[in-house]
């Protein structure tokens, strides 16, 4: 029976005609109006736009029919443009801007009959590991609403989490897929650095960032995947490579599957859930077939400092576009006071435009590129990247070769909203196992793999914030373009567990939503400026 | 030894990146900034003589494209997000700033 909470549920529904284009998205919708209140996954939700759409698809039934995505509902991230829907990367910034073009991704989904029914909460500008630093505040977890759902695709993974759309797309500097689909419990691929053209992804980190699907199955990544990528003439980064049939790659069968474990990366700080969950994973592809091999990853361990020296000068490179003259929020909007210069208003309009974390993330990237800095961190991190690279190069070839590395992708469950916001380096520490396959290049899923425990005896009135029943996430790292051999793994490991079945406590038992000033109140979805905000809501006229 | 910024530092990075800070995030951001540098630090101890920088992972292709004239965006959708614009003058308008020259 097709399932209309998965990719190809949807569309064989869709093909089938026993759902309509136009029913799948009033489904969504209903779901996105029940949930998002407590959840804040979208930061836009177009119902018109989509209804439209999926009607347009509908009435040339004909011509959609073999359409691979045809009336499939998605939820985009909000840092990919998308043509007259506003795109703000969450940011103050962007508050109120409306692109003139999409994001190729965006086209791609279009042409393959998806149907876009909103924009998802993220991190600012994608810079964060918990999606706490949106200036429209955070995402929810769906397994737990005191919780991150992890950064920076938190509202994608936890619009799929929570079945809203069964499809999302984000993007990934250092784990921004993979880090929020583990923490929700669903199927988050970043490919090969180039595998998905970047045109009209919001940059961040040029030579790291690279846009992904997050899902609830294998089938479904590996069908996203077809439609997503391949070589685009407005990327001159993106490649081309021939784009395999993913779906043709997943045979369940991993029989001589080499999976390198890098034990001794693994000695670093993995919470013990976490460290069961993963022993227990790799055991069942063991009995499936594949063999397990002692990897060494000796510079892994310096991924995060020279990620955050890496990813921090390339940001405030890109960032620098952002001078309030052709889109976006400029401070001192009248330009005919007196004592108001050019110079000043970039300054006023970034530092009103900014958050803490994009403004922290500027300057730590404009003081490694300075004179006298550069060559001992920005190029001396370079180098390093350079030997982690090797590292993934040695294991991937030669004797010994592995096909796929395996890690936890988080080190930990999802943590409650607040507790590392006031330690931005120990939130940076969040990203030690993925950050790595961005600094190589390499392609990278995550996949549910566990939850956390119950705790033995439950106290009565006791909920998620006891810590139990969070999801865990299995990484496995490939060889640069062969996203075809991770998904293969993961779609075998899928088929001999049930984890992706469970459903969230959220779903079962929605929140009341009556209460509009509460925590979890009902949010706008327009998330007009903060009128409590200090600094006061910023005018854009 | 924990790597200090000092104000002063914090001030001149400030100015380079065209970020107006005031007197509080000046100090946060010398803590701060200094405290991941003191973390980032330990690249310093790994020996990378004669090791390449990697800068891009892109594989050398040719993009080359012919050189013709193809579409792009109009001028009334690029003015479209324009904090301040002129739409009336010089062929469809065009973006205007406060004073740059005296």
């Amino acid at each position: 029976m097709s399932d209309a909470a998965t990719v190809r549920g949807a569309r064989d529904l869709f093909r089938s005609r026993a759902r309509s284009a136009t029913d799948l998205c009033r489904d969504a919708i209903a779901r996105i109006e029940a949930l998002d209140p407590a959840l804040h996954a979208f930061n836009t939700i177009v119902s018109d736009q989509a209804l439209a759409r999926a009607r347009a698809i509908d009435k040339e039934f004909d011509r959609w029919r073999d359409a691979p995505l045809a009336g499939v509902p998605v939820a985009l991230k909000d840092n990919l443009c998308t043509r007259g829907i506003r795109t703000t990367a969450s940011s103050r910034m962007l508050e109120r801007y409306v692109p003139p073009y999409d994001a190729t991704v965006v086209s791609r989904l279009a042409a393959a009959g998806a149907v876009v029914v909103g924009k998802t909460n993220c991190d600012e500008f994608a810079m964060g590991s918990s999606n706490e630093t949106s200036a429209f505040g955070p995402a929810r977890n769906p397994w737990a609403l005191d919780r991150i759902p992890g950064g920076t695709s938190g509202g994608s993974a936890a619009a799929i989490a929570a079945r809203l759309t069964p499809l999302a797309l984000g993007s990934d500097t250092g784990g921004s897929i993979r880090q929020p689909a583990a923490l929700c419990g669903v199927i988050g691929l970043k490919p090969t650095y180039g595998r998905v053209s970047r045109y009209g992804l919001i940059a961040h980190a040029s030579s790291l960032d690279q846009i992904g699907p997050l899902t609830r199955t294998v089938y479904d990544a590996a069908l996203t995947m077809e439609v997503l990528a391949g070589a685009d003439p407005a990327d001159a980064t993106s490649a081309a490579a021939p784009v395999p049939e993913y779906t043709a790659a997943l045979t369940g069968d991993v029989r001589g599957v080499r999976v390198g474990v890098p034990r001794s990366l693994l000695e670093q700080g993995v919470d013990g859930d976490v460290s069961r969950a993963l022993t227990a994973a790799l055991d069942t592809l063991r009995a499936r077939g594949a063999t397990l091999v002692d990897v060494e990853l000796p510079y892994a361990k310096y991924a995060i400092p020279v990620y955050y020296l890496v990813s921090t000068a390339e940001a405030s490179s890109n960032l620098a576009r952002y001078d309030g003259v052709r889109y976006g929020f400029r401070a001192n909007p009248e330009p005919r006071l007196p004592n108001h210069d050019l110079r000043q208003m970039y300054a006023q309009t970034r530092a009103r435009g900014f958050g803490p974390e994009v403004k922290r993330r500027i300057m730590l990237g404009t003081y490694v590129l300075s004179a006298g800095y550069y060559d001992a961190y920005y190029l001396k991190a370079q180098q390093v990247r350079t030997l982690i690279l090797r590292d993934y190069e040695h294991a991937f070839q030669g004797s010994g070769a592995v096909d796929a590395i395996a890690m936890p992708t988080s080190p930990t469950p999802a943590f409650r909203i607040g507790e590392r916001m006031s330690d931005p380096l120990q939130m940076y520490l969040a990203d030690i196992f993925t950050v790595s396959a961005n600094l190589a290049g390499l392609p990278a899923i995550s996949i549910p793999c566990g939850f956390t425990q119950k705790p033995a005896s439950p106290q009565p009135g006791e909920d998620s914030s006891s810590g139990g029943g969070l999801p865990v996430g299995l990484q496995l790292t490939g060889r640069p373009f062969d996203e075809a051999t991770l998904l293969r793994i993961a779609d075998a490991y899928e088929r001999d567990t049930s984890w992706w079945k469970e459903t969230p406590p959220i779903l079962a038992a929605p929140p009341r939503t009556s209460d509009p000033d509460g925590p979890l109140g009902r949010r706008d979805h327009l998330a007009p400026s903060d009128p409590r905000d200090p600094r006061g809501p910023l005018a854009h006229e | 030894m924990p790597t200090v910024l000092t104000r002063e530092q914090v001030t001149a990075i400030a100015a380079l990146a065209h970020l107006e800070l005031d007197g509080a995030e000046l100090d946060l951001f010398a803590r701060q900034l200094g405290s991941i540098l003191d973390y980032a630090n330990q690249v310093q101890q790994i020996d990378t003589t004669g090791v390449p920088p990697t800068a891009s992972l892109v594989a050398r292709q040719s993009t080359d494209r012919p050189d013709v004239v193809g579409p792009s965006l109009d001028i009334a959708d690029t003015l479209a997000n324009a904090p301040d614009a002129d739409r009336t003058r010089l062929e469809g308008g065009f973006f205007r700033v406060p004073r740059v020259i005296g």
